[in-house]
């Protein structure tokens, strides 16, 4: 039951969008958020739903999947749109009693609908692509020279994988426990709220308890495998940039770059 | 004896309609009498943990039924809590589930939940102590400062103090040295001795199975391959061996004993059963 | 050459673990010399001070009183413990808490990135220490998918990596399941015979002891039977006092043998057991 959520489910896979750097894919992102925030107009949204569209189809991702991963978030997505809808001034188009549709709510509410999809299908698309250690070490990477502003990168993503690492464990973990804790009647469904955080205690207690004791024990296993920090180590696989991320980052950029001269001109 | 427990055609399918689709049992069935141990034995993926989990109710079945004095557990779906208070299920490592300031409290948590409150619920959990050998004085500390061996007792306790009819246990001995199995096992066997009990043990160890059971289920394949006696199931010990289980050691020198033409009856368990024999047929003069 | 671990005098004590409490004495003067390429089982109930003694072996546990030398080098000395970690690789208990990565090959690979292997270097090790455990087809896995024995095996691969002279069991076996059990005891029996590598097994289960070079009993911090296996486990009732059991097939020997049966005690197997017993029946 629990084990279904997955973070941002990570499909392998041999298209070309796998095969970027993972560094690249994550700057495009950026990129890409810069520039859904950046547009204002249809045009620029266009721009934006054209590039994403593009990027679909070179992941080989289904549409299904895509709409799929929007489930979590339909909730903020209606009420986003209500609140725009509702609560911008403007031209008024409809008046229901107390309620007022403007125009502008409208534009709003679609702009802000379609920002909150088109953000989410971006990342969906990065973590589609990209194995949540691939992720890591393209952030460490990128995050090197803020080394030299003594910022702990190497102990931060080490972190990182870690718990990547033990999430699926910890949530098989989970399930162990509760089904202890209910073999013993625990009732986890029904009551209200209040009764329903107390029914937590039995499995958080165990499971923080249960966690604390496997980071001691990853600790020694780790020094044993001779682990002493960042200094001197040494990768497996080394990141390196090829032709098609030179390609895609300029792509990138000069998208970004034309929707941000698009918005000062006013479009 | 009459059935407390009977399982009547028991499937149960993960993944139903996806390409992982698989049945972890399939078409189980046996019966449990009042009062009876019951061991069973299987490989990992066998389907032993699937099908204790179906035994308390904690997973429903794909198809078949489970009956608890002769009624289906799941007659009344809203009220399946009950059969988890009458069959008491104890986990593997189950040391590893406490969570309460006190032993007593923990302990106090099956109890609490079937809605025992006061004097009666004091008694229940002084009685689940004894019955484990847990001091006075253990049960006001905290269970996390205990040892390892002492948490799983509180565990079992745990679930004991809600005096179950029948009480399963998943491998209750793994982890534990020699000694601490034996007591353990020593425990478990007086309490179903003296309380009358049924008791379901399931374990990896034949040996383990074979000292302390009425009879033996075997699992292979998400299927009952056996179920009998510990004679009887070791009778067949050559087909336990081509599933890939083990016999006890000592079965295997009876089994190599008479392929040698010793006149020895092969389905012998125990290192004194066989000690016996060996000596009533010395005394007998010729052995070949 | 010079023996793979020593020990001298050693002891270690843990201190109180509450307010008031005593510490408790795990290790009262050990005297140990392992040799190289040997495969040495550790026996003892829990609380004998096997599993202290084990990570003494490799600086996890420091000395408290007496020395202890790995190839010669001291565990007191900081300087030297990368390469006396590097030496003697260790191998815990519960397999989940030793897998560091997301991927098994990113896993066998931690130990020689710790040691600043160069890249292609570190291709070949987990190559080579995949098909040494006989997880070559694992390579891309989830380790969380894997089973015990099979994640066990990845920790040894994990260790194997750092090429170490020595590998030390530290009660591995004991949360697998018989499969897994046989799978890790054949893969580090093999390790032994085909690298030459040193195992050291600690352990509670008795028939892991059968096929070791040499047994050590140990009993409250201190070691109390040392030789071959069919010598020790032929001390039947010194054994039972100390809460450790024996095989079967000695127990029966040593049942017939206390009934007048002129029986070997030593006949550990399966086969020689019922060899002998034959044979005495016969008479």
């Amino acid at each position: 039951m629990l084990k279904d959520i997955t973070l941002g489910q990570y499909f392998p896979g041999d298209t070309p969008a796998h095969r970027l750097d993972p560094r690249t894919k994550i700057i495009l992102v950026v990129l890409y958020i810069v520039a859904l925030f950046s547009a204002k107009s249809v045009i620029s949204y266009g721009l934006v739903i054209a590039t994403l569209i593009v990027c679909v189809r070179i992941s080989h991702v289904g549409a299904g999947a895509l709409f799929r991963g929007l489930k979590p978030v339909v909730i903020i997505i209606a009420f986003t749109g209500v609140l725009n809808l509702f609560y911008t001034p403007g031209n008024t188009l409809v008046q229901m009693g107390i309620f007022r549709i403007t125009d502008a709510g409208v534009r709003n509410a679609v702009y802000m609908i379609l920002r909150i999809m088109l953000l989410i299908m971006g990342t969906f698309l990065l973590t589609y692509t990209t194995s949540p250690i691939s992720l890591t070490d393209g952030l460490e990477r990128l995050m090197n020279p803020l080394k030299r502003l003594r910022v702990p990168v190497h102990e931060l993503s080490m972190m990182m994988s870690i718990a990547l690492r033990f999430i699926p464990t910890l949530i098989e973990e989970t399930d162990k426990i509760m089904s202890a804790q209910r073999a013993r009647g625990a009732d986890f469904e029904s009551g209200n709220l209040f009764h329903r955080a107390k029914a937590m205690i039995p499995i958080l207690v165990p499971l923080f308890i249960s966690a604390f004791r496997r980071a001691d024990e990853l600790a020694v296993a780790m020094e044993c495998r001779c682990y002493h920090g960042g200094e001197g180590r040494t990768k497996l696989h080394v990141l390196r940039y090829a032709r098609r991320d030179a390609a895609a980052l300029t792509c990138g950029c000069a998208i970004t770059a034309g929707i941000i001269v698009l918005a000062r001109l006013g479009y | 004896m009459k059935p407390i427990l009977q399982v009547e055609n028991l499937t149960h399918t993960y993944g139903v309609g996806t390409p992982f689709e698989r049945s972890a049992v399939e078409g189980i069935s046996f019966e449990v009498g009042e009062g009876e141990f019951l061991g069973i034995i299987g490989h990992t993926g066998s389907g032993k943990s699937t099908l204790i989990q179906h035994l308390n109710g904690l997973l429903k079945p794909s198809s078949g039924r489970i009956l608890l004095d002769g009624k289906d557990i799941w007659a009344e779906p809203k009220k399946i809590r009950n059969v988890r208070f009458q069959v008491g299920l104890v986990f593997q490592y189950p040391e590893y589930q406490l969570f309460e300031e006190t032993v007593y409290k923990d302990i106090a948590f099956g109890p609490s939940n079937m809605g025992r409150s006061g004097d009666e619920l004091d008694h229940c959990i002084r009685e689940a102590a004894k019955l484990v050998g847990i001091r006075e004085e253990t049960l006001q500390k905290s269970p996390f400062e205990l040892s390892g061996g002492q948490k799983r007792r509180v565990a079992l306790a745990g679930v004991l103090a809600m005096e179950p009819k029948i009480l399963i246990l998943d491998e209750p001995t793994a982890g534990l040295d020699p000694a601490g199995r034996e007591n353990l096992m020593a425990n478990i066997q007086d309490y179903h001795r003296n309380r009358g009990g049924t008791v379901i043990l399931v374990s990896h160890s034949m040996d383990e199975i074979a000292q302390n059971v009425d009879r033996i289920l075997v699992l292979k394949s998400a299927h009952v391959l056996m179920n009998g006696t510990p004679r009887e199931v070791f009778a067949r010990a050559g087909e336990l061996l081509s599933a890939g289980l083990d016999v006890p050691q000592i079965t295997r020198v009876a089994m190599a004993l008479r392929e040698q033409g010793v006149d020895i009856d092969p389905a012998v368990y125990t290192v004194e059963e066989l000690q016996r024999e060996l000596l009533e047929l010395r005394k007998g003069g010729a052995a070949c | 050459m010079a023996t793979m671990i020593e020990t001298k005098d050693l002891a270690y004590t843990y201190p109180a673990s509450e307010e008031g409490g005593k510490p408790t004495a795990a290790l009262r003067g050990v005297d140990l010399k392992i040799e190289p390429g040997s495969f040495v089982v550790i026996l003892g109930h829990n609380g004998s001070g096997k599993s202290t003694l084990a990570k003494t072996f490799n600086a996890v546990l420091l000395p408290v009183c007496g020395k202890v030398y790995v190839e010669g080098m001291d565990t007191l000395d900081e300087g030297l413990l990368l390469a006396i970690r590097q030496r003697v690789g260790m191998v815990f208990q519960n397999p989940d808490n030793q897998i560091v990565a997301n991927v098994v090959e990113e896993d066998v690979a931690f130990a020689p990135e710790n040691l600043g292997v160069p890249t292609e270097e570190i291709r070949r090790r987990v190559d080579d220490a995949l098909a040494a455990v006989g997880m070559s087809d694992f390579v891309r896995h989830a380790p969380h998918l894997l089973s015990g024995g099979q994640k066990q095996r990845v920790a040894i691969a994990g260790v194997i990596a750092m090429e170490p002279r020595c590998i030390v069991l530290d009660e591995a076996t004991a949360m697998l399941d018989p499969v897994g059990r046989e799978e890790v005891l054949s893969t580090v029996h093999r390790l032994n015979r085909e690298k030459g590598i040193t195992v050291v097994l600690i352990t509670h289960h008795m028939n892991e002891a059968e096929d070791a070079d040499r047994v050590i009993v140990m009993d409250d911090g201190k070691i109390v039977m040392d030789g071959a296996p069919r010598q020790v486990f032929t001390h039947v009732e010194e054994l039972r006092d100390i809460g450790l059991t024996v095989p079967d097939t000695v127990a029966l020997l040593y049942g017939l043998r206390q009934r007048g049966v002129d029986v070997p005690l030593d006949a550990l197997r399966v086969d020689e057991c019922a060899d002998a017993v034959a044979r005495a029946i016969a008479k």
